[in-house]
């Protein structure tokens, strides 16, 4: 259709009205308004021109070889790859931006809603450009844009010392990306006549092999490193805990898709996939990231940081998916790649509606109590019904649970793995079995971490007096997370829909055919390279009917339907108190004896006994920590190292502008001489 | 046809497994010298607590209230997809083995969730274990799935039947046995038997199931106690009719179907009178000694995969 221009520019108008009017209005409630107006009309319009491109193939294109003239000007070209990503983005995008209309009001007096309104305007229009980029230049400036918003988005509660700390964790983690993806860039532009995606596509067939083995670690660290892959997640638990909810959401649920979004277009699109190693690579990062998110965020008392932690594990899940389509890929296992893939893809849209759905749901918490520690929460099913169930749904989802999407996809990387008995080698087949085992304890403990995050959260009895006077949350902010969880159903029971679409999108690249996935939509989901079946229509259907049986036959055989309220039993003890129950680091005690070696707990117990008698305690302190042993084994050296070099160059940093021009002037001349010396 | 035959063992299986859970006790209680209440005696108790009115505590929510149903209907879902009498079924189309995984998934997520909601400590703890050893037995059930679908071709439940079936000498192969050693012990796990948890007692130091529904009562209790022994023998009907398929009926004549209720029975007295002696005769593991028992079984299922690839 001829209307994907105006829809184009409807979205970034949308988004700069946004920031504009962020910026310029002249009433506080007026500046959040436009915010959100500007970035609801923006997503919506790109929402529209993801559905255009991705059910009817409608390419978008756009060259302004004007802008940027020197570095080949600015490129833009939509594709099914980068439409799914765009539709991943816009549906998180547009209820978080109505979540935090209502959100950021608490803001108001404390922080200046003016710089956030713009932040987070630049930074959606960042996430939904970044798909349609299509030459380096483009593709890198709009990478660096979305780190920056991000990171100042991050900072919005700057005055506290941790949200600092964690930006500057961020911020480091993002550039030393980026300087990797630079170099994976250079590599790939080296031989092409330009640095358009289409150049560096036939380009890069004719690069040697150890060049393009190069190319994918580098871009496989770039890009790991924005997904938060262990162990280069380091920031993702620090930032995304810190930055507002609505914006945690849109950091957990999209930006960290464009991570998987990058190293598809690079290692499947433009390189046309490698080795055998490249896939197994990514599977193995896969495993360990999706094993060592979920147990980190089993340990986790702080809600968002368990979400957090969370979104390491689903990403790995991710990677699973990829990593194994990728493999099937290379031995020329078509309907198998297929299938990796798009599990793969599957759960990227998936996990972007149910994270999103959790972080705004934690805002809400955060709204409603002041707190993020499990410990002081509980009850809050009773103050906030809506929110409690909206967050029961993604918690539900996100564990897996049939019929919800997160069951599907997941059941998708199970499919692929299946799979791999038909791989020729078979310790690679051995290697898959190992990644089913460990993708089935992985949903076993996310199970288990949900069931402590929404019951330790949200039933019971409230364990502070923040939790005991929660209230429900504004409207918008409900519908926010109520489209989420409907989108969580929805995904779950109408996967025959939407999944042969996915197989569209990757279909063409890397060698891939199209046409594997042209099934009529049934009630049943089979795809070529399955073994399996399941209709997740029919089992929402009968885990419902069965209920409405049952209640009907206990109406229909007489039973009993009195009901009485009473006290909880407490072995006799009047009054319980919240006390009594059983706290979220309880709750996680026996997995983290389970797996105390990896954990390496801290623990201090000291007890206060009464001087006449030691059976009498007089107060009890207990404390324990866990620590991610290896990330400081790792990370350590490199944090000295540069605090030991930045110590030496800061005779450099004077302070006088003069002498800043100078070095600039300098460094052009070395530049100058490199470059004549070298051509 | 196929719909009323599904149908049928479905419901054939519903009706079947309180009583499954009595035989276990009075076999248990034979073993023990005592006199012991009859097989039937679980119906009673059903009826019983259908009869009872319900006490519900002041602090637990809407949610502990709709759980029971959400745990009854998970494990009726469940049951629709094993093969008790015959293969393929209509049902066969709604899910494989992997559902049928995570379905069971979803009534351990509502249970546990149940026990928390009244907020005593005991629903605490019984929940905590229970997740714990649920998520520690699903590597296990993973691989197990795995082996058996290496052999079969698929994981379908009726086809891995129809295969074995197909193909007799594959039910005596080292990848079968080792892969029905591991459930075996997933199924002592996930079903709450002795060394993992003991049915019969209500001691805090060593329950989980039993701290988790230590709250429910009436017809609440009555579903809760149904769906537990549902999940027994849908645990059996997957030890015996994947692992040991004789009997199951491929055409839907009368005499097939008899032939394959009288082995379904045959081969449930057999896997109780196993459990009964099992029960007997080990005592109750320390809860921090379960996970080695689960690594048991993960290490007997990876074997079964090896040596599915080695033989293949």
């Amino acid at each position: 259709m001829a209307l994907t221009l105006p829809l184009f520019l409807a979205m970034v108008l949308g988004h700069v009205v946004g920031a504009g009017g962020a910026l310029l209005a002249p009433t506080r409630a007026g500046a959040r308004g436009l915010t959100t107006l500007g970035a609801i009309v923006g997503g919506a319009a790109g929402l529209v021109l993801g559905f255009d491109t991705l059910i009817w193939g409608t390419p978008f294109r756009l060259e302004i070889p004007q802008l940027l003239a020197v570095a080949g000007g600015v490129s833009l070209h939509l594709d099914r790859l980068g439409a799914f990503f765009l539709l991943v983005v816009e549906v998180v995008a547009i209820p978080s931006a109505l979540f935090g209309g209502a959100y950021s009001r608490v803001y108001e007096g404390t922080h200046s809603l003016r710089p956030l309104g713009v932040m987070l305007n630049l930074f959606l229009l960042a996430l939904s450009l970044v798909p349609l980029a299509d030459n380096v230049v483009t593709f890198l400036l709009l990478w660096e844009l979305m780190s920056v918003a991000s990171y100042f988005l991050v900072l919005t509660e700057s005055d506290r010392r941790e949200t600092r700390q964690a930006g500057l964790w961020y911020l480091a983690m993002a550039h030393g990306g980026l300087v990797l993806l630079m170099a994976a860039f250079l590599l790939l532009a080296a031989s092409a006549p330009s640095t358009g995606f289409a150049d560096l596509r036939t380009a890069a067939a004719a690069l040697p092999a150890h060049t393009r083995n190069t190319v994918f670690v580098l871009v496989l660290l770039g890009f790991g490193s924005k997904a938060g892959l262990v162990p280069l997640h380091v920031w993702l638990p620090l930032a995304h805990p810190a930055a507002p909810s609505h914006v945690s959401a849109l950091m957990s649920g999209v930006m960290i898709k464009m991570g998987v979004y990058g190293l598809l277009r690079v290692a499947l699109d433009l390189l046309g996939g490698g080795p055998p190693w490249w896939g197994g690579t990514i599977l193995a990062a896969g495993v360990v990231s999706a094993l060592l998110g979920v147990l980190y965020a089993l340990m986790e008392q702080d809600l968002k940081r368990l979400l957090a932690y969370s979104s390491v594990e689903n990403m790995g899940i991710i990677f699973l998916g990829i990593g194994a389509g990728l493999l099937f890929q290379s031995y020329g296992l078509t309907a198998l790649a297929l299938l990796g893939l798009v599990a793969g893809l599957y759960h990227v849209l998936n996990h972007a509606c149910f994270k999103g759905l959790l972080f705004l749901g934690s805002g809400a918490v955060l709204h409603a109590t002041h707190t993020r520690n499990m410990e002081e929460l509980g009850g809050l099913i009773k103050g906030m019904p809506r929110t409690a169930f909206c967050f029961l749904v993604g918690a539900a989802a996100i564990s897996g649970l049939p019929p919800l999407n997160g069951f599907v996809s997941e059941w998708l990387v199970f499919q692929a793995l299946l799979g791999g008995p038909q791989l020729p080698r078979p310790e690679l087949g051995l290697i898959m079995a190992f990644a089913v085992a460990m993708l089935a304890l992985t949903s076993g403990l996310a199970a288990a971490c949900f069931v402590k995050a929404f019951g330790i959260t949200f039933l019971a009895m409230p364990r502070s007096v923040h939790a005991a006077g929660a209230h429900e949350v504004p409207l918008a902010m409900q519908l926010g997370m109520g489209a989420l969880a409907v989108a969580c159903g929805a995904l779950g029971v109408g996967c025959t829909l939407v999944v042969p679409s996915l197989g569209a999108v990757v279909a063409g690249l890397g060698g891939l055919p199209a046409g594997l996935m042209t099934g009529m939509p049934g009630l049943t989901l089979e795809m070529p390279g399955t073994v399996g079946v399941i209709a997740p229509a029919a089992l929402a259907a009968g885990l419902l009917l069965v209920p409405v049986a049952v209640l009907v036959a206990f109406r229909l055989g007489g039973v009993d339907r009195r009901l009485r309220v009473g006290d909880t039993w407490g072995c006799g003890r009047i009054g319980q108190t919240p006390r009594m129950e059983y706290t979220a680091t309880a709750f996680a005690e026996p997995l983290r004896r389970v797996f105390a070696e990896l954990y390496r707990p801290t623990e201090d117990l000291s007890i206060d006994f009464h001087p006449e008698s030691k059976y009498f305690v007089q107060s009890i302190a207990y404390r324990s920590e866990v620590h991610p042993w290896f990330e400081r084994l790792l990370y350590a050296p490199i944090v000295s190292f540069l605090r030991r070099m930045a110590f030496r160059v800061r005779w450099l940093q004077a302070g006088s502008l003069h002498l800043y021009l100078l070095y600039m002037i300098l460094a052009l001349v070395v530049l100058l001489l490199v470059s004549r010396w070298t051509s | 046809m196929r719909h009323v035959v599904a149908a049928g063992q479905t419901s054939l299986a519903l009706l079947l497994a309180p009583g499954l859970a009595g035989l276990i006790r009075w076999m248990k209680a034979r073993l023990q010298n005592r006199r012991g209440a009859p097989f039937w005696q679980p119906y009673l108790e059903l009826r019983k607590l259908f009869g009872k009115e319900v006490v519900v505590s002041s602090n637990a929510s809407w949610l502990f209230r709709a759980a029971p149903f959400v745990i009854f209907a998970s494990t009726v879902a469940t049951t629709a997809l094993v093969p008790v009498l015959a293969v393929p079924l209509a049902f066969d189309t709604m899910g494989d083995l992997v559902v049928l995984v995570y379905l069971l998934l979803l009534g351990t997520f509502f249970l546990a969730l149940a026990g928390l909601d009244p907020g005593s400590a005991f629903g605490g703890m019984g929940a905590s274990r229970e997740v714990t050893v649920a998520a520690l037995a699903e590597p296990t059930v993973a691989l197990a799935v795995f082996a058996l679908a290496l052999s079969a071709g698929s994981t379908n439940l009726g086809q891995i039947v129809a295969a074995t079936l197909a193909d007799p000498a594959s039910a005596v192969s080292p990848g079968h046995l080792l892969a029905f050693a591991a459930l075996f012990i997933v199924t002592l796990a996930e079903t709450g038997r002795l060394p993992v948890d003991n049915p019969a007692t209500h001691l805090e130091l060593t329950m989980i199931h039993e701290a988790m529904i230590l709250e429910y009562s009436g017809r609440y209790l009555a579903l809760i106690e149904w769906a537990a022994a549902v999940k027994l023998l849908i645990f059996f009907a997957l030890l015996g009719n994947l692992f040991v398929p004789w009997g199951v009926a491929r055409t839907l004549t009368p005499d097939a179907l008899l032939m394959a209720l009288g082995t379904f029975l045959l081969k449930l007295l057999l896997l109780a009178a196993t459990i009964a002696v099992f029960e007997t005769r080990v005592a109750k593991l320390r809860l921090f000694r379960v996970p080695e028992l689960l690594s048991v079984s993960f290490v007997l299922a990876l074997l079964a995969v090896s040596s599915s690839f080695l033989l293949r």
